[in-house]
């Protein structure tokens, strides 16, 4: 045991309303922002690690508005509370954005997965985390409320740098928005998903990559790419999905595309893995990922 | 359950009742050393160096929690001698001027409040000037740091058979190569801890999760300067040891009697996680040099082996670690010519220490990709390789030993390569890879094996030092109780106990107790060690229970056969007449085997397990990820007592061997590990274990062709399915991928590097 209990000031929020104006106090100098605890299960791990910093912390766990996925026609909103085990088990997830459950399957145990949220994983920020490169590939929305309105940011401009993000710490992610493909939509889809994370369950990732592309014959339509682990972010890979677009899908693209891509990730070195791994593998996923759309 | 008076006819040998302990564990009765309650308990930390050498020059205690509520000690504060006694007393209980280790404990603390005294832990700081450390294991044996010792070498042996200089000089072949092993932690599923009560009054007790009762007791005795009759060690319910809690208890013991002998309170001392991976001992890594010299059909013809152990910052058990590891070293091959240089070096890591498997597996891991290593040089199968050098009954092995086991290798080898119908998978896959090559696929696969053996028991002469005892005794009543330091871990003994007593007495498993270990309670049946347990104490309680028998029926209290009720009341007229129903048996060494210590010369293990394991691999070249599809896992181990519970040692076994071979990696920054998290130290998961096909040949035994030691010919069992997994493993990934690796853990990162090496 290595925290101080009696250290931490805790409330829990049962609206809202309620959570956002607990956030608003968080201007309070002296006393530090309140920090939003939904899943708990990145911060147990920091908790019993004793990096878990020492402040206020509002449980949102309560909060019914912020559950549950929601079907319109043309979207898919997913609530910040939605758990790993709902986004596994919901049917048009697993049809249309296959990658999110393929991700919330990858993730922890049952127990996490039972208790860790969509929300709560995207604002920890961990460039680690197994389902950011599957909302970057969706081209997901975020939706954040504070006492002042909601206002809506794409994803992909969401993080900023390492564990830095683009929510001020009066805000509140409240729901995850995915466009679904009009029907009939041109081409043919292909998702890719693929954890590296050296065994086959309760890992964190070495590299995690997530493809969506729909191609129709040679030509990629569209294409997007979300890595995990690469780099201080969950990275959406915008320079090599441009020199995707550029022509037909052949060796010689391909080519291309991992020289852009290896320009385009930023990998490290650390306990879990080391650079060269990394990029060699990003770039044999690609690889995969290109193959696949080609139809091998 | 009340059991029908009648006759026990079938033997309850070779059946597989429940366990023992079982139902106490699943229904969460079981009391572990942290569910102790104990009134009035103040709980302990251990403040740590994070240097791994230097001299200690002060402690300052910063302000911030209430000092004066706080017991604090130190070395200064201990009344016998500063160390923590086994087979040298060079390791300190606290450290006093010389730092030698990163986590090597300082200063101890307690209070009331767990916050209150990990806030203290904080707030106490060492002043340490640091030294010069040295790390790796060749640059301590020779380069200038001086450690340890006057030369870093904590001990060295040799072994001699023949002429090895002479057989090189006029070999047509010979093959040299290097080969590594790392650290690998134990992952019991229970962290460490103890509870202790100590004062000069009532002595010292200790409650603790625990492997060896009476080493404990030895280092308390001596740290405390008491006679030993003041020292008590009691076993709570143990969740799982694996060598982890042979020697350590014995400094978590320590520090808790400490914290109670200067508060005058009971203090409960558990470690985390996180502090048991990064300040208990691991596996000792490795590193072994051989060069073999062949005649073109691959016969050995001399051998050479350079062993050197990293024995990390004291001694602690490594001399043993490195005579088990140095005496497998040859395998079970039969060479004329063979010599083993074996050292174990010191270096500023926490100390290694004992690991199932014990020194075997590193040797045997190098001899086993050796040989694959020599048939891909001249040529030939592997398994041919290890047909035409299989150990025959009466050749002698490395120390002269003569083999007098009837094991047939060849014989078990065969039926290895038919269970796992190996030789038509070698073929497929090698057709599949060349293949996938061809087209572009990613998927390699590969089949592979290792044969190897285990000597049960200590090595040489230590039975004979051990001397263990086993007492068992009888209530009026009927029932009988085993008195043993023999420690249940988890690996099933108060169970096999029970079925060696039962077959003796003819009694149902509800007559019999084995009691818990404490010292107060049971003789030294010795540490629970060394696939020691059945063969060697099991044996004990099986002539103590057969003395017993003798005793009751020599009275005439007792006929050739009896139901449980005629038995009962033969111990209760015994009893009315004022004798005594309690029976010793003592280890008697059997006849005709004979060891040297100095030379290395002689019988090295009274008997041995042989096997043969063979791992099917599927290596993707996308991520250079390794998976175990299918293991098989063939042993002689004499004959089964419980086949349910030693096919569950095979399967654990085999899963901390993919683990060795594999998985689990420890990061070492200036002496200490940086990835003491079970989310970075990655242990293979229920989903990375493949499916384990394990069998018994016991036939040997069975016909009476092969009469071992241990009770109705069983042999040790615990530590072999480390032995050859991890070999097993990596040869299915050379013919998977072609490529040598001769190091452990091969990560996925490590076969990068290989394959941009080999390019």
């Amino acid at each position: 045991m290595s925290h101080n209990l009696s250290e931490f000031v805790a409330c829990s929020a049962l609206t809202l309303p309620e959570a956002l104006a607990r956030l608003a106090e968080s201007s309070d100098p002296e006393r530090g922002p309140w920090r939003p605890l939904a899943g708990g299960t990145d911060v147990m791990v920091t908790m019993a690690a004793g990096t878990l910093p020492v402040g206020r912390y509002v449980d949102i766990w309560p909060l019914a508005e912020l559950r549950g996925i929601t079907v319109t026609d043309d979207s898919v909103e997913i609530g910040a509370l939605t758990t790993y085990t709902e986004l596994r088990a919901h049917p048009v997830i697993t049809a249309e954005f296959p990658l999110l459950s393929l991700a919330a399957r990858e993730t922890g145990a049952i127990a996490i997965q039972n208790r860790g949220t969509i929300g709560g994983n995207i604002a920890n920020a961990s460039p680690a985390a197994d389902t950011p490169p599957g909302l970057l590939a969706y081209d997901a929305e975020l939706e954040l409320a504070s006492l002042s309105g909601t206002r809506v940011v794409p994803y992909a401009r969401f993080h900023s740098k390492y564990k830095q993000m683009d929510r001020r710490p009066d805000e509140l992610i409240t729901k995850v928005r995915l466009r679904r493909e009009p029907s009939p939509s041109p081409g043919q889809p292909i998702h890719y998903y693929r954890k590296v994370g050296t065994r086959a369950a309760q890992a964190i990732s070495k590299v995690c990559f997530a493809g969506f592309a729909r191609i129709d014959g040679q030509k990629l339509l569209t294409v997007r790419i979300g890595l995990g682990s690469v780099a201080p972010i969950p990275l959406r890979c915008v320079r090599t999905e441009a020199a995707l677009l550029s022509g037909p899908l052949d060796e010689a693209l391909i080519r291309r595309a991992e020289a852009t891509l290896s320009y385009e990730i930023m990998p490290i070195d650390d306990v879990r893995s080391n650079l060269r791994y990394r990029r060699t593998v990003t770039l044999n996923l690609l690889r995969e990922f290109l193959t696949r759309c080609q139809g091998r | 359950m009340k059991q029908p008076d009648v006759l026990q006819q079938e033997s309850p040998i070779g059946q597989s009742p429940p366990r023992k302990e079982g139902a106490a564990k699943v229904t969460g009765k079981a009391v572990y050393v942290d569910d102790l309650p104990v009134a009035g308990a103040i709980y302990g930390a251990t403040v740590r160096s994070k240097v791994a050498r230097g001299r200690l020059v002060g402690i300052t205690y910063h302000p911030g929690v209430p000092w004066e509520d706080i017991s604090v000690v130190t070395a200064a504060d201990i009344p016998g001698k500063n160390t923590i006694a086994l087979i040298e007393h060079d390791q300190p209980c606290l450290a006093d001027q010389r730092i030698n280790h990163p986590e090597e404990a300082v200063v101890l603390l307690a209070h009331p409040d767990r916050e209150v005294v990990e806030k203290a832990r904080r707030l106490v700081e060492l002043h340490i000037d640091p030294l010069p450390p040295v790390f790796d294991l060749d640059e301590s044996l020779d380069g200038d740091v001086r450690v340890w010792g006057k030369d870093n070498v904590i001990k060295a042996f040799s072994i001699d058979k023949g002429d090895v200089a002479q057989a090189f000089a006029s070999a047509e072949v010979i093959v040299e190569g290097d080969y590594a092993t790392g650290a690998q932690e134990q992952l019991y599923i229970e962290p460490q801890g103890m509870v202790a009560l100590a004062s000069p009054k009532h002595g010292i007790t200790v409650w603790g999760s625990l492997q060896c009762p009476y080493y404990i007791h030895d280092a308390l005795a001596t740290l405390f300067g008491v006679a030993k009759e003041r020292v008590r060690i009691i076993q709570c319910e143990t969740g799982g040891g694996f060598g982890g809690k042979e020697e350590y208890p014995s400094m978590i013991a320590a520090h808790a009697a400490l914290l109670a002998w200067k508060s005058r309170r009971p203090v409960k001392l558990i470690y985390d996680r996180h502090e048991d991976m990064l300040a208990t001992t691991k596996r000792h890594p490795s590193r072994t040099r051989i060069r073999s010299a062949h005649d073109r059909d691959g016969k050995l013809l001399a051998l050479d082996v350079d062993f050197r152990l990293d024995g990390g910052a004291y001694m602690t058990l490594s001399p043993v670690v490195l005579s088990r590891g140095g005496l497998h070293a040859s395998g079970p091959y039969h060479c004329e010519n063979i010599r083993v240089q074996a050292r174990a070096a010191a270096t500023n890591h926490p100390p290694h220490g004992a690991f199932r498997g014990f020194g075997a597996p590193q040797s045997v891991f190098a001899m086993e990709r050796h040989l694959d290593k020599v048939a891909e040089q001249l040529g030939i199968e592997p398994v041919e390789l290890r047909r035409r050098n299989f150990l025959q009954p009466g050749q002698k092995m490395a120390t002269g030993q003569v083999l007098r086991d009837s094991i047939d290798l060849p014989q078990l080898l065969d039926r290895a390569l038919t269970m796992s119908d190996y030789l038509r998978r070698r073929e497929e896959f090698s057709r599949h890879n060349e293949e996938a090559a061809a087209s572009g696929s990613s998927l390699r696969k590969g089949i592979g094996l290792a044969s190897f053996m285990h000597g049960a028991g200590f090595t040489g002469s230590g039975e004979r030092y051990l001397a263990s005892i086993v007492a068992v005794d009888a209530t009026p009543q009927g029932m009988v109780r085993i008195r043993a330091s023999s420690t249940e871990i988890g690996q099933g003994k108060d169970t096999v106990f029970t079925q060696i007593a039962q077959d003796v007495l003819g009694l149902p498993s509800s007559m019999i107790e084995v009691i818990r270990p404490d010292t107060a309670e049971v003789p030294n049946s010795g540490p629970t060690v060394a696939s020691r347990t059945v063969m060697v104490v099991g044996k004990l309680v099986q002539r103590a229970c057969q003395e017993l028998r003798r005793k009751l029926s020599e009275g005439g209290l007792l006929g050739e056969s009896y139901t449980p009720t005629e038995f009962a009341t033969a111990c209760g007229i015994f009893h009315q007449m004022g004798g005594s129903l309690r029976v010793e048996s003592q280890y008697q060494q059997p006849s005709g085997i004979e060891w040297d210590d100095k030379k290395y010369r002689g019988d090295a293990y009274a008997t041995y397990a042989w096997a043969v394991y063979v791992a099917e691999v599927t290596v993707d070249l996308v991520t250079y990820e390794t998976r175990v599809d299918r293991f098989w896992a063939l042993q002689d181990a004499g004959r089964i007592i419980h086949p349910v519970l030693a096919a569950g040692q095979i399967e654990g076994g085999v899963a901390q061997g993919v683990g060795f071979a594999l998985y689990e990696k420890v990061v070492w920054q200036s002496g200490r590990m940086q990835n003491a998290q079970m989310t970075n130290y990655i242990m293979p998961t229920s989903l990375d274990v493949p499916d384990i096909f394990v069998e018994f040949d016991d036939r040997a035994t069975r016909t009476g062709a092969d009469a071992p030691h241990g009770p109705r010919g069983a042999k040790g069992i615990g530590e072999l399915p480390l032995d050859g997994s991890a070999p097993a493993v990596i040869s299915a990934v050379h013919h998977a991928t072609g490529l040598m690796i001769s190091a452990i853990p091969m990560t996925p990162e490590d076969l990068l590097q290989a394959l941009e090496t080999a390019r």
